[in-house]
């Protein structure tokens, strides 16, 4: 795969390591009974914990511990026995303890890796560093007045876990596929709802360039970016400007960025002179955690089958390609869904492709249309498995299919009764569709003539009439027999 | 009745002798007649009153039993300043856990004692609220009463309250308890919660004990000590009743006398109390066993990277964004975190904090911060080493008696060596026991102090008694 930018003087790689903050999926907060619900009225869901109130500790909330371990076996990683949670020190109005607790030298979870999959069929392993827990801090609130910030500490103390990735990443597409793929393992896993809206989701993208065979060139970060639009927005726009700049002669400075979504480009937050000394150090209010092997296998017994082990099977039992297979599989509801049509009707085993593309075609776009989730689908899986029946048993044809599922998606009725209710079973008598032909090969006798005078293109002609005459309910096959038959005559 | 000890004083109020209010009444007039002792910063009337009128008796030793508290702990019904100016306002919605415990128990808590800002000093003098002076100050020469603890210490000695509590992180219980002739306890860390305790130094903060005798140490220590689930590094353990089993035959038993606390340039006048005490227990039955704790003459110094460090972060929360005093001088968030904190925390508390971040810089970490905490875990065992030889340890609490207010003032380290005996139990993490044993030639009071393993108070509790009884 070429991944390679063209600059004027030469050609150019891009490398990208993302680090992403996932908020654990957990009713209450990493070290705080406070509900971490989103959307609740300010500093509404706020302990004295979380406000760092004189004397207040913190107590580690087990089930963070747990999502946290689920995750790094999702991503095949080495869960750690021994970690350690540390303080991050520096000062924020919306920092209440001056310090975040965050996993430094330790963390809950070592090396692992994600495989990302392309549209060609092709795939590449993207490797894990790390994933650590740590604390959310508040939000600053800085639009609602002209001379006044205000904090709202709800989002205080909210676990996140942080996943690095080595700088395996090449180009803006592949920085895309593997913040999907994570998404998609987490929300496989319950630990994560990956909502990017709402930042369950953010990443950091550390990026820099370098001629291909190089060394590693000097790297920037961009903070906070929380959609995939802007995360490849921001490589292609800060992959171009360190090229610029280095071909005009510049030198890439350590910089922290933020991207503007507004203009689509990145500015300087700080510089390297300005960059924190966190002044890391083991939190002497928590003791280190110590994981028994035990309590590590129970979470293992609970890890479901994930996307990559679910396309295998979709390519190995059901024959479809790598392509669909990552589609389906992409999203836990849509493969649930998926699964579901082929449980409830086991004779769809070997029509799993048509099942397929009346779900990743039709459904998807409905829904799309409608802004509805595959979960709230009106056409339950159940339906969708009539609707493939009553086409590969020639019950009805795919167009006549296709006006079945509009009135399925409005009305919520099964298929077979709305075939029944508008009559639109497929005419498959003989004698019906020998009625029709001769209907039309009477009214169009010149056009009879010209086919047979050799314009065999005429077939189209004659067959579309009739179609129109049945009302589109001629089976296919049958009527273009019996009019072949009937001119051949 | 003198009302000075917890014990007979339950014993009159049980018997209906006296009433809790006429009892907080006498306790009422003694503070205002010592008001120049500067022991307290808050205290009340009404709100005795209060807690009298609302009071509830429990079938506890400690039912009307009036109490001070170091304002270190966060009370409900009082304000908590932790002697700074950054605090002086501010009212806690929480009641500590220790404070709460003694509350259950009926306890009567007369005010908040005075300390030094943060629990940092040992003099007392670093408070926002003035210094502390102690009750056995010679005429004309006022003296400290030590610190952190001070104004708990001063309490107990001039029978301003039956107890107080106090916290020690390097020797703020020890030190003032020998200053001001009373017995302070420090336990095991993680004997008791430190929630709702104004956090100093997080793995050393433990709070403990002032009384006028061992009996009563023993009372309230239990009454504080149990686990928390709010704590992360409290202990579960079940907690014995310290003062129904003191057991003060000492026979058969062995002391550890640590060659290392005989350090050049110590007044003599402590190590003659030093042998005393080893001459009443050798009387007593007690093996003598001389041993050596090599690494004590780093824990002071490691003792001094470590705290500060820890302090340095716990103390990044008054920033005067959401409690406490915020500074009128301020046109930017840096500018209010700068000009809150200069003008919120006094010299001796900007001087820790400095120092702690310094240590934890960037390129400074593994030379100071890492090798104190090797350090600290070579101290600790050894500690664990000499108790394969001996059951307690004895050793001098101070390495001087009460010094004037003012002294030692412009010279952070010297003040700092008032600590030495202290601080390597507090890096330990196992208790000790500051008892009186006798006077310096200017009469003032010196102590001794105990240590024992880890979780084991009942031995000091033990020897404590034995040399309380046997003292002469």
């Amino acid at each position: 795969m070429n991944n390679l930018i063209q600059g004027k003087t030469s050609d150019w790689e891009t490398v990208i390591g993302l680090e992403i903050h996932a908020q654990v999926k957990s009713n209450s907060k990493l070290f705080s009974s406070s509900s971490t619900k989103f959307g609740g009225s300010p500093n509404s869901q706020v302990s004295l914990v979380d406000a760092a109130m004189p004397g207040m500790l913190p107590v580690i909330n087990e089930y963070c511990i747990k999502q946290a371990i689920k995750t790094g076996l999702g991503l095949e990683a080495k869960i750690n026995s021994y970690s350690v949670f540390d303080r991050k020190n520096y000062f924020y109005a919306d920092l209440p303890q001056g310090y975040q607790i965050s996993q430094y030298k330790n963390p809950i979870v070592g090396e692992g890796k994600v495989t990302i999959d392309f549209k060609d069929g092709k795939s590449k392993d993207i490797r894990i560093i790390r994933l650590h827990l740590e604390q959310d801090a508040g939000k600053s609130i800085h639009d609602q007045n002209p001379t006044k910030t205000y904090v709202d500490l709800n989002r205080s103390g909210v676990a996140l876990m942080e996943i690095v990735s080595e700088p395996d990443i090449r180009s803006a597409e592949e920085a895309g596929l593997y913040i999907n793929k994570i998404r998609t393992i987490l929300k496989y896993l319950d630990t994560c709802d990956g909502n990017m809206q709402e930042g369950s989701l953010r990443a950091d993208v550390n990026i820099s360039v370098r001629k291909p065979g190089d060394d590693y060139g000097t790297r920037c970060e961009i903070k906070n970016l929380n959609s995939i639009k802007f995360i490849k927005q921001s490589i292609e726009y800060e992959a171009k400007r360190q090229i610029n700049l280095i071909e005009e002669g510049g030198i890439i400075e350590q910089n922290t960025l933020l991207f503007d979504a507004q203009t689509g480009k990145t500015k300087p937050m700080r510089s390297k002179e300005e960059a924190h000394d966190y002044r890391y150090f083991p939190d002497p209010d928590l003791l280190p955690l110590n994981l028994e092997k035990s309590f590590i296998e129970n979470i293992r017994k609970e890890i479901p089958e994930l996307p990559d082990e679910r396309k295998k099977k979709y390519i190995k039992a059901l024959k479809l390609s790598s392509y669909d297979s990552s589609i389906l599989t992409s999203d836990k509801d849509v493969s649930n869904y998926f699964d579901l049509v082929l449980k409830t009707h086991k004779e769809l085993k070997d029509s799993a492709k048509l099942v397929t593309n009346w779900i990743t075609s039709e459904l998807f776009s409905k829904l799309k249309k409608n802004e509805i989730t595959i979960l709230k689908s009106p056409i339950s899986a159940d339906y969708l498995g009539q609707l493939v029946i009553l086409i590969i048993t020639d019950k009805i044809s795919g167009k006549i299919a296709k006006d079945v599922f509009e009135e399925m998606f409005i009305t919520k009725k099964s298929p077979n009764n709305i075939v029944k209710e508008k009559g639109l079973a497929q005419v498959t008598n003989t004698n019906k569709i020998k009625d029709i032909v001769d209907q039309v090969l009477d009214l169009n006798k010149e056009k009879v003539r010209d086919y047979k005078s050799g314009k065999t293109k005429l077939l189209g002609f004659f067959v579309g009439q009739a179609m129109k005459l049945s009302k589109g309910k001629a089976n296919p096959k049958l009527l273009n027999q019996i009019l072949i038959n009937k001119l051949n005559k | 009745m003198e009302f000075t000890t917890i014990k007979e004083t339950s014993e009159q109020l049980k018997n209906k002798k006296i009433s809790i209010k006429e009892l907080s009444e006498i306790f009422i007039d003694r503070i205002n007649n010592n008001l120049n002792l500067n022991a307290f910063i808050y205290f009340n009337k009404e709100n005795i009153h209060h807690q009298i009128t609302s009071h509830f008796d429990k079938k506890s030793l400690l039912n009307g039993i009036p109490l001070a508290i170091k304002d270190l702990f966060c009370t409900k019904s009082m304000p908590t300043t932790a002697g700074s100016k950054i605090l002086k306002d501010f009212q806690p919605p929480y009641e500590s856990f220790v404070t709460h415990k003694l509350l259950n128990e009926g306890a009567i808590f007369l005010g908040k004692t005075n300390c030094d800002e943060f629990a940092m000093g040992s003099s007392n003098t670093t408070s926002y609220f003035g210094s502390v002076v102690n009750p056995l100050s010679l005429k004309n020469k006022p003296l400290v009463p030590g610190g952190s603890s001070g104004g708990s210490a001063a309490a107990v000695a001039a029978n301003l309250c039956l107890g107080a509590t106090g916290t020690d992180t390097g020797g703020s219980i020890r030190q003032p308890a020998s200053f001001c002739g009373v017995v302070g306890i420090k336990p095991t860390y993680g004997l008791c919660s430190r929630w709702g305790i104004v956090a100093f130094a997080s793995s050393l903060d433990q709070a403990g004990i002032f009384t006028n005798n061992v009996n009563d140490s023993a009372i309230l220590m239990q009454a504080i000590a149990g686990h928390d689930s709010h704590d992360s590094t409290s202990a579960n353990i079940k907690i014995p009743n310290y003062f129904e089993s003191i057991n003060a035959d000492l026979s058969g038993k062995t002391v550890g006398i640590p060659s290392e606390y005989h350090v050049p340039g110590i007044p003599e006048e402590i190590n003659v109390v030093w042998e005393k005490a080893i001459k009443v227990l050798e009387r007593g039955g007690v093996k003598i066993k001389n041993i050596s704790l090599p690494h004590t003459k780093y824990a002071l110094p490691a003792y001094y990277i470590i705290a500060p460090a820890e302090a340095s972060s716990n103390l990044a929360r008054y920033d005067g964004v959401k409690y406490g005093l915020r500074s009128k001088n301020n046109t930017s968030l840096d500018e209010m975190y700068e000009m809150t904190r200069s003008e919120g925390f006094g010299k001796e508390v900007k001087r820790r904090v400095l120092i702690g971040t310094y240590v934890l810089s960037a390129g400074y970490y593994d030379a100071y911060y890492l090798k104190a905490q090797k350090v600290r875990t070579l101290i600790a065992n050894d500690f664990m080493n000499a108790y394969k030889d001996c059951d307690f340890i004895l050793t001098p609490t101070t390495p001087s008696a009460a010094f004037p207010i003012g002294d030692k003032e412009d010279d952070p380290i010297k003040m700092y060596l008032n600590d030495v005996f202290t601080v390597p139990a507090s890096l330990a993490g196992i208790p000790g026991i500051s008892i009186p044993f006798g006077k310096s030639q200017q009469g003032l009071p010196l102590g001794i102090q105990l240590l024992c393993k880890h979780f084991d108070e009942q031995t000091l509790f033990n020897a404590a008694s034995y040399l309380e009884k046997n003292y002469e």
